[in-house]
């Protein structure tokens, strides 16, 4: 199989978990943010499910030099838990909260769901964007 | 909540944890979609992975569309307030390098402390949020 056709099936396979689930309905993600109201829970299911399933691949891919499309593995390099990375967090569960949209679930449904999905989705990739262009590193002088 | 909707939430998030190991075991990725989306037209060797992946969650999500349509739900906010919610999430997950995908499933897999405590604080304040404004217009 090449390379892209495993990673597009991926994507799908990705995609319509969300969509079995119920998370690409915002009322449903918004409801389990509804800790004093009317908390629908589904979503800390979704989220053990996926981890009880994917935590095991981990630890076997773990020691493993190499995956299957790529001369490595690419583990995440950062590992400081700063401001940044709170600061970060809290602003994007704000924005969750208020849309009930993560950005999984605004992808699958930014061509297939409401038209509002896609203003969501045209306002995160400026948000991206932005940020991007303001935190990237300048080279150091001299 | 029912019985058959836990069955789903358990059953998409499982699907999900394959996906995530696919990214994994097929191209060493992870399968955090805020960092994929931010990094999709990076001209590094990842783009390999990120584009088609993003374009095989777009394609899923229009197959959805056309035969299942209630599946993707109605927005709950009016668009200026998504429009503001849009630039808060593209802003905090490009800051703390995560989402609900990156930390919450595949960091909180990989027993990332750094996940965690992104986790808790997007909850936290994600459940503070529909505290105040309510969940839905």
């Amino acid at each position: 199989m090449k390379a892209w056709v495993f990673a597009a099936i991926t994507g799908a396979i990705f995609a319509l978990g969300l969509a079995v689930s119920g998370m690409t309905s915002p009322g449903r993600v918004t409801a389990f943010l509804d800790v004093g109201g009317g908390w629908d829970p589904t979503l800390a299911f979704v989220m053990a499910a996926a981890i009880l399933v994917h935590a095991p691949i981990v630890r076997l891919v773990r020691d493993r030099r190499q995956p299957l499309f790529s001369e490595k593995f690419h583990w995440p390099s950062q590992h400081a838990i700063d401001l940044r990375l709170v600061l970060g967090a809290a602003l994007f569960g704000v924005g969750w909260g208020l849309s009930g949209y993560c950005p999984g679930p605004a992808i699958v449904g930014v061509l297939g769901g409401a038209p509002a999905t896609l203003v969501f989705v045209g306002a995160m990739a400026v948000g991206i964007v932005v940020t991007r262009l303001a935190t990237r590193r300048r080279p150091t002088a001299g | 909540m029912t019985f058959l909707s836990v069955l789903r939430g358990l059953g998409g998030g499982a699907l999900i944890g394959l996906a995530a190991s696919l990214a994994l075991v097929g191209h060493g990725r992870i399968a955090g979609i805020s960092g994929t989306l931010g990094r999709a037209f990076d001209r590094d060797h990842g783009a390999s992975f990120r584009i088609p992946f993003l374009a095989g969650m777009i394609a899923l999500g229009i197959t959805i569309a056309v035969v299942a349509p209630s599946a993707i739900g109605a927005a709950v906010r009016d668009l200026p307030t998504l429009a503001i919610a849009g630039l808060l999430v593209g802003v905090g997950t490009t800051l703390g390098n995560g989402c609900t995908s990156g930390h919450g499933v595949c960091g909180l897999a990989r027993f990332s402390p750094r996940s965690l405590v992104a986790v808790v604080v997007f909850m936290a304040t994600g459940a503070l949020t529909v505290a105040i404004a309510g969940a839905h217009a």
